[in-house]
Protein backbone atom coordinates (compact mmCIF):
# COMPACT_ATOMS: atom_id res chain seq x y z
CA UNK A 1 0.00 0.00 0.00
CA UNK A 2 2.72 2.41 0.92
CA UNK A 3 4.68 1.50 -2.16
CA UNK A 4 1.68 2.09 -4.31
CA UNK A 5 1.16 5.54 -2.85
CA UNK A 6 4.75 6.59 -3.23
CA UNK A 7 5.18 5.45 -6.77
CA UNK A 8 3.43 8.36 -8.60
CA UNK A 9 5.80 10.76 -6.87
CA UNK A 10 8.78 8.70 -7.93
CA UNK A 11 7.54 8.49 -11.49
CA UNK A 12 7.23 12.23 -11.58
CA UNK A 13 10.69 12.81 -10.26
CA UNK A 14 12.12 10.41 -12.79
CA UNK A 15 10.28 12.17 -15.58
CA UNK A 16 11.42 15.50 -14.31
CA UNK A 17 14.98 14.23 -14.21
CA UNK A 18 14.59 13.01 -17.79
CA UNK A 19 13.58 16.51 -18.79
CA UNK A 20 16.39 18.03 -16.82
CA UNK A 21 19.21 16.03 -18.47
CA UNK A 22 19.13 17.82 -21.86
CA UNK A 23 19.18 21.20 -20.15
CA UNK A 24 22.13 20.15 -17.99
CA UNK A 25 23.97 19.18 -21.17
CA UNK A 26 22.99 22.33 -23.03
CA UNK A 27 23.22 24.74 -20.11
CA UNK A 28 26.92 25.69 -20.00
CA UNK A 29 27.27 26.19 -23.76
CA UNK A 30 23.98 28.03 -24.00
CA UNK A 31 24.96 30.31 -21.12
CA UNK A 32 28.23 31.12 -22.90
CA UNK A 33 26.39 32.03 -26.09
CA UNK A 34 23.78 34.10 -24.25
CA UNK A 35 26.34 36.10 -22.26
CA UNK A 36 28.91 36.62 -25.03
CA UNK A 37 26.71 36.63 -28.13
CA UNK A 38 23.09 37.62 -27.37
CA UNK A 39 23.75 40.14 -24.60
CA UNK A 40 26.44 42.00 -26.65
CA UNK A 41 24.02 42.24 -29.59
CA UNK A 42 21.29 43.68 -27.33
CA UNK A 43 23.85 46.06 -25.84
CA UNK A 44 24.84 47.08 -29.37
CA UNK A 45 21.23 48.01 -30.11
CA UNK A 46 21.29 50.23 -27.01
CA UNK A 47 24.60 51.82 -28.06
CA UNK A 48 23.28 52.54 -31.56
CA UNK A 49 20.61 54.83 -30.11
CA UNK A 50 23.08 56.96 -28.14
CA UNK A 51 24.46 60.37 -29.06
CA UNK A 52 27.60 62.22 -28.01
CA UNK A 53 31.27 62.22 -28.95
CA UNK A 54 34.37 60.29 -27.89
CA UNK A 55 35.59 63.06 -25.54
CA UNK A 56 32.46 63.68 -23.46
CA UNK A 57 31.01 60.19 -23.75
CA UNK A 58 27.71 58.93 -25.13
CA UNK A 59 24.19 59.18 -23.68
CA UNK A 60 21.10 57.20 -24.56
CA UNK A 61 18.67 59.48 -26.43
CA UNK A 62 16.59 57.26 -28.76
CA UNK A 63 18.69 58.70 -31.57
CA UNK A 64 17.13 56.99 -34.60
CA UNK A 65 18.70 59.73 -36.73
CA UNK A 66 22.00 57.82 -36.59
CA UNK A 67 20.42 55.08 -38.71
CA UNK A 68 19.19 57.57 -41.31
CA UNK A 69 22.59 59.27 -41.49
CA UNK A 70 24.40 55.93 -41.66
CA UNK A 71 22.35 54.81 -44.66
CA UNK A 72 22.71 58.21 -46.34
CA UNK A 73 26.49 58.25 -45.91
CA UNK A 74 27.35 54.64 -46.56
CA UNK A 75 24.72 53.14 -48.88
CA UNK A 76 27.44 52.82 -51.53
CA UNK A 77 29.57 50.56 -49.30
CA UNK A 78 26.49 48.54 -48.35
CA UNK A 79 25.53 47.88 -51.94
CA UNK A 80 29.14 47.12 -52.85
CA UNK A 81 29.51 44.63 -49.95
CA UNK A 82 26.35 42.81 -50.95
CA UNK A 83 27.36 42.76 -54.63
CA UNK A 84 30.88 41.46 -53.89
CA UNK A 85 29.64 38.90 -51.37
CA UNK A 86 26.91 37.62 -53.71
CA UNK A 87 29.35 37.27 -56.62
CA UNK A 88 31.86 35.47 -54.40
CA UNK A 89 29.13 33.12 -53.09
CA UNK A 90 28.11 32.11 -56.61
CA UNK A 91 31.77 31.52 -57.53
CA UNK A 92 32.28 29.44 -54.37
CA UNK A 93 29.26 27.32 -55.27
CA UNK A 94 30.58 26.76 -58.81
CA UNK A 95 34.06 25.84 -57.57
CA UNK A 96 32.94 23.95 -54.47
CA UNK A 97 30.00 21.84 -55.61
CA UNK A 98 31.91 19.48 -57.95
CA UNK A 99 34.60 19.09 -55.28
CA UNK A 100 32.07 18.23 -52.57
CA UNK A 101 30.27 15.89 -55.00
CA UNK A 102 33.51 14.12 -55.87
CA UNK A 103 34.46 13.77 -52.20
CA UNK A 104 31.02 12.48 -51.22
CA UNK A 105 30.34 10.03 -54.07
CA UNK A 106 33.45 9.20 -56.08
CA UNK A 107 36.38 9.25 -53.66
CA UNK A 108 37.48 6.27 -51.56
CA UNK A 109 37.26 6.81 -47.78
CA UNK A 110 40.97 7.66 -47.39
CA UNK A 111 40.86 10.06 -50.33
CA UNK A 112 37.69 11.63 -48.96
CA UNK A 113 39.30 12.34 -45.59
CA UNK A 114 42.39 13.68 -47.33
CA UNK A 115 40.33 16.09 -49.44
CA UNK A 116 38.46 17.37 -46.38
CA UNK A 117 41.74 17.78 -44.50
CA UNK A 118 43.23 19.73 -47.41
CA UNK A 119 40.20 22.01 -47.41
CA UNK A 120 40.75 22.87 -43.72
CA UNK A 121 44.55 22.90 -43.69
CA UNK A 122 45.09 26.36 -45.26
CA UNK A 123 43.35 27.90 -42.22
CA UNK A 124 46.44 27.11 -40.18
CA UNK A 125 48.47 29.43 -42.42
CA UNK A 126 46.18 32.30 -41.31
CA UNK A 127 43.92 34.05 -43.81
CA UNK A 128 45.81 37.32 -43.36
CA UNK A 129 49.09 35.74 -44.48
CA UNK A 130 47.41 33.95 -47.40
CA UNK A 131 45.85 37.24 -48.50
CA UNK A 132 49.27 38.92 -48.25
CA UNK A 133 50.52 36.06 -50.39
CA UNK A 134 47.87 36.83 -53.04
CA UNK A 135 49.09 40.43 -52.92
CA UNK A 136 52.53 39.12 -53.83
CA UNK A 137 51.19 36.84 -56.58
CA UNK A 138 49.06 39.56 -58.19
CA UNK A 139 51.39 42.51 -57.80
CA UNK A 140 52.16 44.77 -60.76
CA UNK A 141 55.66 43.49 -61.61
CA UNK A 142 54.78 39.88 -60.91
CA UNK A 143 54.72 36.85 -63.18
CA UNK A 144 50.93 36.59 -63.44
CA UNK A 145 50.40 40.20 -64.48
CA UNK A 146 53.22 39.89 -67.06
CA UNK A 147 51.61 36.76 -68.58
CA UNK A 148 48.16 38.36 -68.59
CA UNK A 149 49.66 41.31 -70.48
CA UNK A 150 51.40 38.97 -72.92
CA UNK A 151 48.19 37.25 -73.92
CA UNK A 152 46.26 40.50 -74.00
CA UNK A 153 43.95 39.84 -71.04
CA UNK A 154 45.34 43.03 -69.51
CA UNK A 155 46.44 46.26 -71.22
CA UNK A 156 50.05 47.39 -70.95
CA UNK A 157 49.34 49.38 -67.81
CA UNK A 158 46.53 47.08 -66.69
CA UNK A 159 46.78 45.70 -63.18
CA UNK A 160 45.19 43.02 -61.06
CA UNK A 161 46.03 44.22 -57.58
CA UNK A 162 43.90 47.06 -56.23
CA UNK A 163 40.96 46.17 -58.47
CA UNK A 164 37.44 44.89 -57.90
CA UNK A 165 38.43 41.58 -59.47
CA UNK A 166 41.21 41.08 -56.93
CA UNK A 167 38.92 41.79 -53.98
CA UNK A 168 36.18 39.44 -55.23
CA UNK A 169 38.74 36.72 -56.02
CA UNK A 170 40.21 37.17 -52.53
CA UNK A 171 36.81 36.84 -50.87
CA UNK A 172 36.01 33.76 -52.98
CA UNK A 173 39.33 32.26 -51.97
CA UNK A 174 38.91 32.98 -48.26
CA UNK A 175 35.37 31.64 -47.88
CA UNK A 176 35.53 28.61 -50.19
CA UNK A 177 35.98 26.10 -47.30
CA UNK A 178 32.82 27.44 -45.64
CA UNK A 179 30.90 26.53 -48.79
CA UNK A 180 32.52 23.13 -49.30
CA UNK A 181 32.02 21.67 -45.79
CA UNK A 182 28.20 22.03 -45.53
CA UNK A 183 27.83 20.94 -49.18
CA UNK A 184 29.80 17.80 -48.41
CA UNK A 185 27.78 17.02 -45.28
CA UNK A 186 24.44 17.24 -47.12
CA UNK A 187 25.66 15.30 -50.16
CA UNK A 188 27.15 12.54 -48.05
CA UNK A 189 23.80 12.02 -46.32
CA UNK A 190 22.01 11.29 -49.59
CA UNK A 191 20.96 7.68 -49.93
CA UNK A 192 22.56 6.55 -53.20
CA UNK A 193 19.83 3.98 -53.69
CA UNK A 194 17.42 6.82 -54.49
CA UNK A 195 19.58 7.86 -57.45
CA UNK A 196 19.87 4.23 -58.54
CA UNK A 197 16.10 3.89 -58.33
CA UNK A 198 15.72 6.94 -60.54
CA UNK A 199 18.11 5.57 -63.19
CA UNK A 200 16.48 2.14 -62.97
CA UNK A 201 13.22 3.87 -63.79
CA UNK A 202 14.83 5.20 -66.99
CA UNK A 203 15.84 8.65 -65.79
CA UNK A 204 18.93 9.88 -67.59
CA UNK A 205 21.97 10.78 -65.45
CA UNK A 206 21.15 14.47 -65.89
CA UNK A 207 17.51 13.94 -64.93
CA UNK A 208 18.45 11.91 -61.87
CA UNK A 209 20.82 14.67 -60.82
CA UNK A 210 18.27 17.42 -61.37
CA UNK A 211 15.30 15.69 -59.78
CA UNK A 212 16.92 13.60 -57.04
CA UNK A 213 20.44 14.68 -56.05
CA UNK A 214 20.00 18.43 -56.36
CA UNK A 215 16.76 18.71 -54.33
CA UNK A 216 18.31 16.55 -51.59
CA UNK A 217 21.43 18.72 -51.62
CA UNK A 218 19.42 21.95 -51.24
CA UNK A 219 19.86 22.21 -47.44
CA UNK A 220 23.63 22.05 -47.95
CA UNK A 221 23.52 24.62 -50.75
CA UNK A 222 21.46 26.87 -48.51
CA UNK A 223 23.71 26.44 -45.45
CA UNK A 224 26.88 26.81 -47.52
CA UNK A 225 25.58 29.96 -49.18
CA UNK A 226 24.73 31.47 -45.80
CA UNK A 227 28.09 30.56 -44.28
CA UNK A 228 29.82 32.15 -47.28
CA UNK A 229 27.63 35.13 -48.05
CA UNK A 230 27.10 36.42 -44.52
CA UNK A 231 30.73 36.54 -43.32
CA UNK A 232 31.74 37.83 -46.77
CA UNK A 233 29.34 40.77 -46.38
CA UNK A 234 31.20 41.87 -43.27
CA UNK A 235 34.71 41.07 -44.51
CA UNK A 236 37.28 43.83 -44.56
CA UNK A 237 40.66 42.09 -44.85
CA UNK A 238 40.40 41.47 -48.60
CA UNK A 239 39.29 45.01 -49.38
CA UNK A 240 42.06 46.37 -47.13
CA UNK A 241 44.86 44.23 -48.56
CA UNK A 242 43.81 43.63 -52.17
CA UNK A 243 41.77 46.76 -52.90
CA UNK A 244 41.86 50.52 -52.58
CA UNK A 245 39.43 52.85 -50.78
CA UNK A 246 37.38 52.65 -54.01
CA UNK A 247 36.67 48.99 -53.15
CA UNK A 248 36.10 49.57 -49.44
CA UNK A 249 33.29 47.51 -47.97
CA UNK A 250 30.96 48.08 -45.04
CA UNK A 251 33.24 45.99 -42.81
CA UNK A 252 36.04 48.50 -43.38
CA UNK A 253 33.72 51.34 -42.33
CA UNK A 254 32.49 49.56 -39.18
CA UNK A 255 36.02 48.62 -38.17
CA UNK A 256 37.44 52.12 -38.58
CA UNK A 257 34.39 53.78 -36.96
CA UNK A 258 34.78 51.50 -34.00
CA UNK A 259 38.52 51.19 -33.49
CA UNK A 260 39.92 54.46 -34.87
CA UNK A 261 37.20 57.16 -34.89
CA UNK A 262 35.51 55.67 -31.80
CA UNK A 263 32.11 56.68 -33.14
CA UNK A 264 30.41 53.75 -31.40
CA UNK A 265 26.76 54.63 -32.16
CA UNK A 266 27.36 54.85 -35.91
CA UNK A 267 29.37 51.61 -35.90
CA UNK A 268 26.55 49.90 -33.97
CA UNK A 269 23.87 51.31 -36.26
CA UNK A 270 25.82 50.14 -39.33
CA UNK A 271 26.07 46.66 -37.80
CA UNK A 272 22.31 46.48 -37.35
CA UNK A 273 21.56 47.78 -40.82
CA UNK A 274 23.92 45.11 -42.18
CA UNK A 275 22.18 42.40 -40.13
CA UNK A 276 18.76 43.59 -41.37
CA UNK A 277 19.92 43.53 -44.98
CA UNK A 278 21.27 40.02 -44.44
CA UNK A 279 18.11 38.72 -42.77
CA UNK A 280 15.95 40.05 -45.60
CA UNK A 281 18.32 38.55 -48.15
CA UNK A 282 18.32 35.18 -46.37
CA UNK A 283 14.52 35.13 -46.20
CA UNK A 284 14.24 35.92 -49.93
CA UNK A 285 16.84 33.29 -50.78
CA UNK A 286 15.00 30.70 -48.68
CA UNK A 287 11.80 31.54 -50.58
CA UNK A 288 13.64 31.23 -53.85
CA UNK A 289 14.92 27.76 -53.02
CA UNK A 290 11.40 27.02 -51.98
CA UNK A 291 11.46 24.79 -48.92
CA UNK A 292 9.79 26.04 -45.78
CA UNK A 293 11.74 23.78 -43.49
CA UNK A 294 15.02 24.60 -45.20
CA UNK A 295 16.36 26.54 -42.25
CA UNK A 296 15.56 23.69 -39.89
CA UNK A 297 17.12 21.05 -42.09
CA UNK A 298 20.13 23.27 -42.75
CA UNK A 299 21.09 23.67 -39.10
CA UNK B 1 27.37 -0.91 -64.74
CA UNK B 2 30.10 1.60 -65.37
CA UNK B 3 30.00 3.04 -68.84
CA UNK B 4 32.66 5.03 -70.64
CA UNK B 5 30.67 8.23 -70.03
CA UNK B 6 30.67 7.47 -66.30
CA UNK B 7 34.41 7.07 -66.33
CA UNK B 8 34.95 10.36 -68.14
CA UNK B 9 32.59 12.07 -65.72
CA UNK B 10 34.60 10.69 -62.80
CA UNK B 11 37.87 11.90 -64.30
CA UNK B 12 36.48 15.36 -64.97
CA UNK B 13 35.19 15.65 -61.41
CA UNK B 14 38.54 14.46 -60.08
CA UNK B 15 40.40 16.98 -62.22
CA UNK B 16 38.10 19.79 -61.07
CA UNK B 17 38.66 18.74 -57.44
CA UNK B 18 42.42 18.79 -58.00
CA UNK B 19 42.28 22.25 -59.53
CA UNK B 20 40.09 23.62 -56.72
CA UNK B 21 42.51 22.23 -54.11
CA UNK B 22 45.40 23.75 -56.08
CA UNK B 23 43.61 27.11 -55.95
CA UNK B 24 43.37 26.74 -52.15
CA UNK B 25 47.06 25.89 -51.92
CA UNK B 26 48.71 28.31 -54.38
CA UNK B 27 49.24 31.01 -51.74
CA UNK B 28 50.41 28.37 -49.25
CA UNK B 29 53.06 27.15 -51.71
CA UNK B 30 54.17 30.72 -52.35
CA UNK B 31 54.47 31.31 -48.59
CA UNK B 32 56.51 28.12 -48.19
CA UNK B 33 58.75 29.00 -51.16
CA UNK B 34 59.48 32.49 -49.88
CA UNK B 35 60.57 31.09 -46.52
CA UNK B 36 63.69 29.97 -48.48
CA UNK B 37 64.17 33.32 -50.23
CA UNK B 38 67.50 35.05 -49.73
CA UNK B 39 65.84 38.47 -49.58
CA UNK B 40 67.79 41.72 -49.33
CA UNK B 41 66.36 44.49 -47.17
CA UNK B 42 62.98 44.45 -45.46
CA UNK B 43 60.79 43.24 -48.30
CA UNK B 44 60.30 39.61 -49.22
CA UNK B 45 58.58 40.24 -52.54
CA UNK B 46 60.84 39.03 -55.34
CA UNK B 47 62.83 35.82 -55.59
CA UNK B 48 66.53 36.44 -55.00
CA UNK B 49 68.03 33.03 -54.41
CA UNK B 50 67.78 30.00 -52.16
CA UNK B 51 68.83 30.11 -48.53
CA UNK B 52 68.15 28.15 -45.34
CA UNK B 53 69.10 31.03 -43.07
CA UNK B 54 65.52 31.93 -42.06
CA UNK B 55 64.91 28.37 -40.91
CA UNK B 56 67.90 28.41 -38.53
CA UNK B 57 66.32 30.59 -35.87
CA UNK B 58 62.68 31.38 -36.67
CA UNK B 59 62.04 32.48 -33.07
CA UNK B 60 64.73 35.19 -33.16
CA UNK B 61 62.18 38.02 -33.12
CA UNK B 62 60.75 37.91 -29.57
CA UNK B 63 57.54 39.72 -30.61
CA UNK B 64 56.86 37.18 -33.34
CA UNK B 65 57.68 34.25 -31.06
CA UNK B 66 55.29 35.61 -28.43
CA UNK B 67 52.55 36.16 -31.03
CA UNK B 68 52.89 32.56 -32.22
CA UNK B 69 52.88 31.25 -28.66
CA UNK B 70 49.75 33.29 -27.87
CA UNK B 71 47.98 32.01 -30.98
CA UNK B 72 48.70 28.37 -30.16
CA UNK B 73 47.77 28.75 -26.48
CA UNK B 74 44.54 30.56 -27.33
CA UNK B 75 43.65 27.95 -29.93
CA UNK B 76 44.38 25.12 -27.46
CA UNK B 77 42.40 26.55 -24.55
CA UNK B 78 39.44 27.79 -26.57
CA UNK B 79 39.22 24.57 -28.59
CA UNK B 80 39.17 22.51 -25.41
CA UNK B 81 36.36 24.58 -23.88
CA UNK B 82 34.38 24.82 -27.12
CA UNK B 83 34.64 21.08 -27.83
CA UNK B 84 33.43 20.11 -24.35
CA UNK B 85 30.54 22.59 -24.30
CA UNK B 86 29.64 22.01 -27.95
CA UNK B 87 29.68 18.20 -27.79
CA UNK B 88 27.30 18.19 -24.81
CA UNK B 89 25.00 20.60 -26.64
CA UNK B 90 25.01 18.42 -29.76
CA UNK B 91 24.24 15.33 -27.63
CA UNK B 92 21.24 17.03 -26.08
CA UNK B 93 19.99 18.46 -29.38
CA UNK B 94 20.08 15.12 -31.21
CA UNK B 95 19.30 12.65 -28.43
CA UNK B 96 16.53 14.33 -26.47
CA UNK B 97 13.28 15.91 -27.47
CA UNK B 98 12.39 18.74 -25.18
CA UNK B 99 10.50 21.98 -25.31
CA UNK B 100 12.63 24.70 -26.88
CA UNK B 101 14.83 22.35 -28.88
CA UNK B 102 14.26 23.87 -32.31
CA UNK B 103 14.64 27.38 -30.85
CA UNK B 104 17.96 26.35 -29.29
CA UNK B 105 18.99 24.80 -32.60
CA UNK B 106 18.35 28.06 -34.41
CA UNK B 107 20.03 30.10 -31.68
CA UNK B 108 23.20 28.00 -31.92
CA UNK B 109 23.27 28.59 -35.68
CA UNK B 110 22.95 32.39 -35.32
CA UNK B 111 26.61 33.18 -34.46
CA UNK B 112 27.59 31.46 -37.72
CA UNK B 113 25.11 33.68 -39.53
CA UNK B 114 26.48 36.90 -38.06
CA UNK B 115 29.33 38.76 -39.78
CA UNK B 116 32.52 38.57 -37.75
CA UNK B 117 32.89 42.32 -37.71
CA UNK B 118 29.52 42.56 -35.92
CA UNK B 119 30.45 39.78 -33.44
CA UNK B 120 33.79 41.42 -32.67
CA UNK B 121 32.45 44.95 -32.36
CA UNK B 122 29.50 44.06 -30.13
CA UNK B 123 31.64 41.95 -27.82
CA UNK B 124 34.13 44.80 -27.47
CA UNK B 125 31.27 47.22 -26.77
CA UNK B 126 30.14 44.93 -23.95
CA UNK B 127 33.65 44.72 -22.52
CA UNK B 128 33.95 48.51 -22.68
CA UNK B 129 30.60 48.98 -20.94
CA UNK B 130 31.57 46.51 -18.21
CA UNK B 131 35.03 48.11 -17.94
CA UNK B 132 36.73 44.75 -18.63
CA UNK B 133 40.35 45.14 -19.78
CA UNK B 134 40.76 43.34 -23.09
CA UNK B 135 43.65 40.91 -23.54
CA UNK B 136 44.45 37.20 -23.56
CA UNK B 137 41.35 36.16 -21.57
CA UNK B 138 38.91 38.17 -23.67
CA UNK B 139 40.36 36.66 -26.86
CA UNK B 140 39.74 33.17 -25.44
CA UNK B 141 36.18 34.14 -24.48
CA UNK B 142 35.55 35.45 -28.01
CA UNK B 143 37.07 32.42 -29.72
CA UNK B 144 35.03 29.96 -27.64
CA UNK B 145 31.91 31.96 -28.50
CA UNK B 146 32.36 31.72 -32.26
CA UNK B 147 33.78 28.17 -32.42
CA UNK B 148 31.09 26.47 -30.25
CA UNK B 149 28.59 26.60 -33.11
CA UNK B 150 31.02 24.92 -35.52
CA UNK B 151 31.56 22.13 -32.96
CA UNK B 152 27.82 21.66 -32.44
CA UNK B 153 27.11 21.48 -36.19
CA UNK B 154 29.98 19.03 -36.84
CA UNK B 155 29.24 16.69 -33.92
CA UNK B 156 25.50 16.77 -34.67
CA UNK B 157 26.15 15.59 -38.22
CA UNK B 158 28.07 12.61 -36.81
CA UNK B 159 25.44 11.82 -34.16
CA UNK B 160 22.60 11.89 -36.66
CA UNK B 161 24.28 9.18 -38.71
CA UNK B 162 24.70 6.94 -35.65
CA UNK B 163 22.65 3.91 -34.67
CA UNK B 164 20.62 4.83 -31.62
CA UNK B 165 19.86 1.18 -30.77
CA UNK B 166 23.33 0.41 -29.45
CA UNK B 167 22.89 2.97 -26.67
CA UNK B 168 19.42 1.67 -25.93
CA UNK B 169 20.78 -1.85 -25.72
CA UNK B 170 23.36 -0.70 -23.19
CA UNK B 171 20.70 0.97 -21.08
CA UNK B 172 18.43 -2.10 -21.33
CA UNK B 173 21.35 -4.10 -19.98
CA UNK B 174 21.40 -1.85 -16.93
CA UNK B 175 23.85 0.89 -17.85
CA UNK B 176 22.90 4.29 -16.49
CA UNK B 177 22.34 7.17 -18.88
CA UNK B 178 25.75 8.63 -18.04
CA UNK B 179 27.56 5.29 -18.41
CA UNK B 180 25.90 4.76 -21.80
CA UNK B 181 27.07 8.18 -22.96
CA UNK B 182 30.58 7.59 -21.63
CA UNK B 183 31.10 4.01 -22.81
CA UNK B 184 29.05 3.91 -26.01
CA UNK B 185 28.19 7.31 -27.42
CA UNK B 186 31.44 9.19 -26.86
CA UNK B 187 33.72 6.53 -28.38
CA UNK B 188 31.39 6.23 -31.36
CA UNK B 189 31.33 9.95 -32.07
CA UNK B 190 35.05 10.38 -31.34
CA UNK B 191 36.00 10.88 -35.03
CA UNK B 192 33.36 13.61 -35.29
CA UNK B 193 34.62 15.24 -32.10
CA UNK B 194 38.20 15.10 -33.43
CA UNK B 195 37.10 16.70 -36.70
CA UNK B 196 35.26 19.39 -34.74
CA UNK B 197 38.35 20.06 -32.62
CA UNK B 198 40.51 20.35 -35.73
CA UNK B 199 38.04 22.76 -37.31
CA UNK B 200 37.73 24.84 -34.12
CA UNK B 201 41.51 25.05 -33.72
CA UNK B 202 41.93 25.97 -37.39
CA UNK B 203 39.37 28.76 -37.22
CA UNK B 204 40.84 30.05 -33.96
CA UNK B 205 44.43 30.16 -35.30
CA UNK B 206 43.14 31.75 -38.51
CA UNK B 207 40.97 34.47 -37.01
CA UNK B 208 41.92 38.09 -37.46
CA UNK B 209 38.67 40.07 -37.40
CA UNK B 210 37.17 39.15 -34.02
CA UNK B 211 40.60 39.00 -32.39
CA UNK B 212 41.52 42.48 -33.62
CA UNK B 213 38.60 43.91 -31.67
CA UNK B 214 39.16 42.04 -28.41
CA UNK B 215 42.95 41.75 -28.20
CA UNK B 216 43.87 44.87 -26.22
CA UNK B 217 47.67 44.85 -25.93
CA UNK B 218 47.97 41.13 -26.71
CA UNK B 219 49.29 40.11 -30.14
CA UNK B 220 48.42 36.92 -31.97
CA UNK B 221 50.05 35.52 -35.12
CA UNK B 222 47.48 37.02 -37.57
CA UNK B 223 47.57 40.37 -35.74
CA UNK B 224 51.37 40.42 -35.98
CA UNK B 225 51.22 39.71 -39.73
CA UNK B 226 48.60 42.39 -40.38
CA UNK B 227 50.68 44.89 -38.41
CA UNK B 228 53.77 43.92 -40.41
CA UNK B 229 52.18 44.30 -43.88
CA UNK B 230 53.13 47.98 -44.06
CA UNK B 231 56.86 47.45 -43.43
CA UNK B 232 57.03 44.10 -45.21
CA UNK B 233 56.31 40.72 -43.63
CA UNK B 234 59.59 39.17 -42.34
CA UNK B 235 60.53 35.72 -43.76
CA UNK B 236 60.43 34.27 -40.23
CA UNK B 237 56.62 34.52 -40.52
CA UNK B 238 56.73 32.31 -43.62
CA UNK B 239 58.92 29.83 -41.76
CA UNK B 240 56.58 29.62 -38.76
CA UNK B 241 53.45 29.32 -40.92
CA UNK B 242 55.02 26.58 -43.05
CA UNK B 243 56.35 24.84 -39.95
CA UNK B 244 52.92 24.83 -38.29
CA UNK B 245 51.31 23.20 -41.33
CA UNK B 246 54.07 20.56 -41.40
CA UNK B 247 53.66 19.81 -37.69
CA UNK B 248 49.89 19.40 -38.09
CA UNK B 249 50.31 17.12 -41.10
CA UNK B 250 52.80 15.05 -39.13
CA UNK B 251 50.44 14.73 -36.14
CA UNK B 252 47.56 13.67 -38.39
CA UNK B 253 49.72 11.14 -40.22
CA UNK B 254 50.76 9.76 -36.83
CA UNK B 255 47.09 9.54 -35.85
CA UNK B 256 46.30 7.57 -39.01
CA UNK B 257 49.18 5.16 -38.33
CA UNK B 258 48.10 4.60 -34.71
CA UNK B 259 44.46 4.07 -35.75
CA UNK B 260 45.50 1.48 -38.33
CA UNK B 261 47.69 -0.34 -35.79
CA UNK B 262 44.81 -0.41 -33.30
CA UNK B 263 42.38 -1.64 -35.94
CA UNK B 264 44.83 -4.37 -37.00
CA UNK B 265 45.29 -5.43 -33.36
CA UNK B 266 41.52 -5.60 -32.85
CA UNK B 267 41.15 -7.72 -35.96
CA UNK B 268 43.92 -10.03 -34.77
CA UNK B 269 42.29 -10.37 -31.35
CA UNK B 270 39.05 -11.53 -32.87
CA UNK B 271 38.63 -15.31 -33.16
Amino acid sequence: MRRWRRSPGRELSLRRRRQLVPWLLIGPGLLWLVVFFAVPLANQLYVSLQTGDPETGYQFTWAFGTYVDAIKDYHEQFLRSIGYAATATVLCLIIGFPLAYYAAFKAKPFMRNLILLLVILPFFVSSVLRTVSWQLILFDDGWIVARFRDVGLLGDDGRLLATRTAVIAGITYNFLPFMILPLFVSLERIDRRLVEAATDLYASRAQAFRHVTLPLALPGIFAGSLLTFIPACGDFINAALLGTPKQSMIGNVIQSKFLFVQDYPTAAALSFILMTFILIGVALYGRLLGTKTLMESAV
Amino acid sequence: MRTRADQIRGWLLGAWTGLALLYLFIPVFVIAAFSFNDNQGRFNFTWQGFTLKHWQDPFADPDLALAMKNSLLIAGISTLIAVVLGTFMALALVRYSFRGRSTTDLFVFLPLATPEVVLGASLLALFLTMAVTTGFATIVVAHVMFTISYVVVTVKARLEGMDRHIEEAAMDLGASEWTAIRKITLPMIAPGVLAAALLAAAISVDDYVITSFNAGQTTTFPLFIFGATRQGVPPAVNVLATGLVLVILLLLALNVVVQRRLAARDRAAMP
